[in-house]
C-alpha cells in the first residue's frame, strides 16, 4: 500500500537481467506498486531493502488485538479521515475505569451490566481499565484479580510503575490486557513486560514529537503490538493530536502507524460522556470513561454504532411486525421498507403521535422507500408477501394498511392482491402524527 | 524527533451571516471544526431555544419544567430564553398548523413582532412546517419584522419563492431546507440566490436526524459540506442550522422517564439533546436549535472547551 512504483525502484539492485520476468527494475517496480508482481521474484533484492519494502506496504494503521476469548475485540486498520470516504473499520473500545482504591466487585459488576439492546442487536462496553492509583503494587494486583475474576471483559492495567506492572501481568497476562503505559522513564522494562505477555503495549507520549521518539525506541527494541496516547486530555488539544495521528499515518508517516487511545475521564459525568462521544467520532480506538451509569453510557455507545455503520451499505432492520405502544386489533398497519432509517423515522414519528400502531418493514434489501420503488422491491407483489407472510391483517379488525405518500401509485394494484383496502398515507414520516388525526382516528 | 504538523491549506471559507439588532456574527470559518491549527473559526457556534407560539402539546415533563410559568405566553417565554442565556430566540409558529388552531398570517406576524421586540438578540422564526402554509405566513412575518434581521425558514424547494422574496425585500436571511441530500442542500442555495438573495444570508437545514435516529447522515453531509466550502465551493459555503432539540426530543431515550435499564431520565434527555448537538458541532454544523436551557449550558461549556487554541 502507498508506495510508487519509483519510491519502489529505488530500492531494486538495478542490474536490469530480466530474471523476475520485465524487462527492466523500473518495470519490475511498477508492477510492484499495482500490486501485481510479488517481490519473491527478484532475487537479488538485498534482505534491507525486502524489510524496507515489507514494511512499507503495511497497513496505514496497524491492527491490534485486545484481549482473549469472546469479548476479545481489535481496534486499528483504519484507512480514512472521513467516514463517507469509505468507512470506519473497527469500532472505538470503550473502557470504564475502576480504581485499586476502590470497591473492584461492586463497580465492576456494574460495569457488566452495561449492555444494551438495539432493534435486536446487542451492544455493550469493553474493557475494564484499572487504574493503580493507591501506588501500591500489591494492591493493585488484588484489584487486578478481583476484576479479572468478576469479568468476561479484557482488561486495561493502568500503573506507571513496571513492577507493579509485571505483578499484575502475572495474574492477567494470559488474557492479554492492554499494558499502560510506556513512557519516557519506563519503556524499556514495560517493552520487556509487554513482549513477555504478547500484550498490547501504550506508548505515552509529552506531545507529538515525544511520542513518535518513544515510539521509534520502542521499535527499535523489537515491538510493534502498540497503542499511542499523545498525553493531550484537554478536549481541544485531544481533537487536534486526534486529527494529527491520524493524517500522519495515512500518509505512512510509520511512527504513528498505529490505534490510539483517549481518556475522557471527568469528574463530571455529562461532560465525561460529551468528551467520549467525540473521541469515538474522532478516531480514538480506544477511550476511557469512569462512569459505570447507564444514562452516560449508552449516548456514547449509540453514537459509535452510528458513526461506525458503512455508508455504503445501507443498515436493515428486520422485516418482522413491529409493534408500537400495545396495538390491539383496531391499531393502523404502517408499510415502509426496512432500509433502517425509514424504519427509525416511521417509528418515532408513530410514537410522537401516541397512536398505537404496527409497522411492517418490506424487506427492500435496506434501501428507501422511493429509491427501492425506482429499483422494482417495493412492488405491490413485495408489500402483498409481506403483509401475507407476516399475517398482519389477522390481528386487525379492519382489513387496511396503509402504505407511504410518496408510492401511491401501487395502492391500487397492492388493494386487488391483498383484497384489502390500501390507505395512502403522508409523503413524509412527519406527517404520521397529523395524518392519523385527520385521516384514521375519524374514520 | 519533530514532527512535521500536516496542515491543510484551504482555499476559501464559510460565509460570514450577520443577525438580529446587535449584529450577532455566525459562521465565517476558514478550518474544519476545531482544527484551530490550520485556519480560523472567528465566531463560536451559536444557541437558540425554541419559544412555541401555543402550549406544546408533546412535550414530556422534563421539558415544560423550565418553562412552566410562560407556556402559553410567548413573549415571557422568549425573556426566560434571553435570561437562560441563549445567543437567540428560535420562535416556532405552530398555531398556524391547520391541525392545531390554523392561524392566519397576520395573527401569526403579530405574536411575532411582539416577541421581537422584547428581545435584544437575534430571532429565528420557523413556520409550523406545513410548505403551503408556511409559504403564505412567513412573507407577512418578514414584513412585520422588517429591519430586525431576523433568520426566516424553513423554505424547502416546493415553497422558497415567495419566502426568499420577502426575506430579501424586508432584509433577513433564510433557512433553506432539504431532505439529507447534499446535492439537494446546493440546488436549493442555488436556486435562492438566483433569486437575488446573497450567500451571507442563507443558512442550510440538512433536516438533521437525532443520536440513535441517523444522526450519521446529517454527520457526513455536513463533513462533506464543510469540505467543499473550504476547497472554494461557494454553494455550500454557508452556515448550516441543526434542529437539534426538534429531533432529539422525539427519542424515547430522550422522553421516557421510566426505562431502568437506561438509567434516570434528566441525564440522559440532557445527553440526548446534548450529544447530538456536540456531533453536529464536530461535523461542522454553525446554528443549534435546542429545546431544553439545561442542554444549552452543557453544549456551551464544551463549545467553549473545543474553542480553545490548539495550535503546535
Ligand atoms: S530480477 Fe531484480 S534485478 Fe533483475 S531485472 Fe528484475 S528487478 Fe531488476
Amino acid at each position: 500500500m502507498g508506495l510508487t512504483g519509483l519510491e519502489i525502484f529505488k530500492q531494486l539492485p538495478k542490474k536490469n537481467c530480466k530474471e523476475c520476468g520485465q524487462p527492466t527494475c523500473l518495470a519490475f517496480a511498477m508492477q510492484l506498486a499495482a500490486g501485481k508482481a510479488s517481490l519473491d521474484a527478484c532475487p537479488y533484492v538485498s534482505d534491507a531493502a525486502r524489510e524496507a519494502l515489507d514494511a512499507a506496504s503495511a497497513p496505514p494503521v496497524a491492527l491490534v488485538k485486545i484481549g482473549a476469548g469472546e469479548k476479545a475485540f481489535q481496534i486499528g486498520n483504519e484507512t480514512v479521515l472521513f467516514r463517507h470516504d469509505k468507512r470506519f473499520e473497527h469500532p472505538t473500545g470503550i473502557a470504564i475505569q475502576v480504581s485499586d482504591t476502590e470497591d473492584v466487585k461492586a463497580k465492576v459488576e456494574k460495569i457488566n451490566k452495561l449492555v444494551f439492546d438495539r432493534v435486536g442487536q446487542v451492544h455493550e462496553v469493553n474493557m475494564v481499565a484499572v487504574a493503580n492509583d493507591s501506588g501500591d503494587a500489591a494492591k493493585f494486583a488484588d484489584a487486578v484479580k478481583t476484576a479479572q475474576d468478576n469479568t468476561a471483559y479484557p482488561l486495561l492495567l493502568i500503573s506507571g510503575d513496571a513492577g507493579a506492572m509485571e505483578k499484575a501481568l502475572e495474574i492477567a497476562g494470559a488474557n492479554k490486557p492492554v499494558v499502560y503505559a510506556a513512557d519516557a522513564n519506563n519503556y524499556e522494562a514495560m517493552v520487556a513486560l509487554a513482549k513477555k505477555y504478547e500484550a498490547p503495549l501504550v506508548v505515552k507520549g509529552s506531545d507529538l514529537n515525544n511520542l513518535a521518539d518513544l515510539v521509534e525506541k520502542v521499535v527499535a527494541l523489537g515491538y510493534k503490538n502498540l497503542i499511542l496516547d499523545s498525553g493531550a486530555r484537554e478536549l481541544s488539544k485531544v481533537v487536534a493530536d486526534q486529527t494529527q495521528i491520524r493524517r500522519q499515518a495515512l500518509k505512512l508517516f510509520r511512527p504513528f502507524g498505529y490505534p490510539t487511545i483517549a481518556f475522557a475521564n471527568n469528574d463530571d459525568p455529562i461532560m465525561e460522556s460529551m468528551y467520549a462521544s467525540t473521541y469515538v467520532a474522532k478516531y480514538a480506538g480506544i477511550v476511557v470513561m469512569n462512569s459505570a451509569e447507564p444514562q452516560h453510557i449508552l449516548p456514547v455507545i449509540t453514537l459509535r454504532l452510528n458513526v461506525y455503520t458503512d455508508p455504503q451499505k445501507p443498515i436493515a432492520v428486520e422485516s418482522k411486525i413491529y409493534e408500537l405502544l400495545n396495538p390491539g386489533p383496531d391499531a393502523p398497519v404502517l408499510v415502509t421498507t426496512n432500509f433502517s432509517l425509514s424504519y427509525f423515522c416511521v417509528a418515532g414519528d408513530t410514537e410522537a403521535s401516541r397512536v398505537p400502531a404496527y409497522i411492517i418493514p418490506v424487506d427492500t434489501d435496506g434501501i428507501s422507500v422511493l429509491t427501492a420503488w425506482a429499483a422494482g422491491k417495493f412492488t405491490p407483489e413485495t408489500i402483498a408477501d409481506t403483509v401475507k407472510k407476516l399475517g398482519i391483517l389477522e390481528k386487525v379488525n379492519h382489513n387496511s394498511i396503509i402504505i407511504p405518500g410518496g408510492v401511491a401509485v401501487l395502492s391500487g394494484k397492492t388493494a386487488e392482491l391483498l383484497g384489502c383496502e390500501v390507505i395512502v398515507g403522508p409523503r413524509e414520516s412527519a406527517g404520521i402524527p397529523s395524518f392519523f388525526k385527520q385521516r384514521w382516528l375519524n374514520k | 524527533m519533530a514532527v512535521t504538523i500536516a496542515k491543510e491549506r484551504w482555499t476559501s471559507k464559510v460565509a460570514e451571516m450577520t443577525l438580529g439588532p446587535k449584529g450577532l456574527k455566525v459562521g465565517g470559518e476558514s478550518t474544519l471544526p476545531f482544527l484551530h491549527f490550520e485556519g480560523e473559526m472567528p465566531n463560536r457556534p451559536v444557541t437558540a431555544l425554541e419559544v412555541f407560539d401555543m402550549e406544546p402539546q408533546d412535550w414530556p415533563d422534563i421539558l415544560k419544567e423550565p418553562f412552566a410559568d410562560v407556556l402559553n405566553d410567548p413573549v415571557a417565554w422568549a425573556k426566560k430564553v434571553v435570561e437562560y442565556g441563549a445567543d437567540m430566540v428560535a420562535l416556532r409558529l405552530m398555531s398556524a398548523h391547520p391541525d392545531w388552531k390554523d392561524a392566519s398570517a397576520d395573527e401569526v406576524a403579530k405574536t411575532a413582532k411582539a416577541v421581537a421586540e422584547a428581545i435584544d438578540v437575534p430571532l429565528i422564526v420557523l413556520g409550523c412546517g406545513v410548505e403551503e402554509k408556511d409559504g403564505q405566513i412567513l412573507p407577512v412575518v418578514a414584513e412585520a419584522l422588517e429591519g430586525k434581521k431576523c433568520l426566516i425558514g424553513c423554505a424547502t424547494a416546493d415553497n422558497y419563492k415567495s419566502i426568499t422574496a420577502a426575506v430579501n425585500g424586508y432584509g433577513h436571511s433564510v433557512i433553506a431546507s432539504s431532505p439529507l441530500d447534499i446535492n439537494l442542500c446546493k440546488q436549493l442555495n442555488i436556486l435562492i440566490t438566483e433569486m437575488g438573495l446573497p450567500l451571507d444570508r442563507i443558512a442550510f437545514d440538512p433536516l438533521v436526524g437525532a443520536l440513535g435516529y441517523g444522526i450519521e447522515y446529517a454527520y457526513s453531509i455536513m463533513e462533506r459540506a464543510r469540505m467543499g466550502a473550504l476547497t472554494g465551493d461557494k454553494m455550500l459555503a454557508t452556515p448550516i442550522v441543526c434542529f437539534v432539540g426538534m429531533e432529539a426530543w422525539k427519542a424515547k431515550e430522550a422522553k421516557d422517564p421510566d426505562v431502568p435499564e437506561w438509567g434516570p431520565q434528566a441525564d440522559r434527555a440532557i445527553l440526548w439533546e446534548t450529544t447530538t448537538a456536540t456531533t453536529f458541532a464536530i461535523a461542522g454544523g454553525t446554528i443549534f436549535i435546542l429545546r431544553h436551557p439545561e442542554s444549552m449550558k452543557r453544549f456551551n461549556a464544551f463549545i467553549d472547551e473545543a474553542m480553545k487554541p490548539n495550535a503546535y
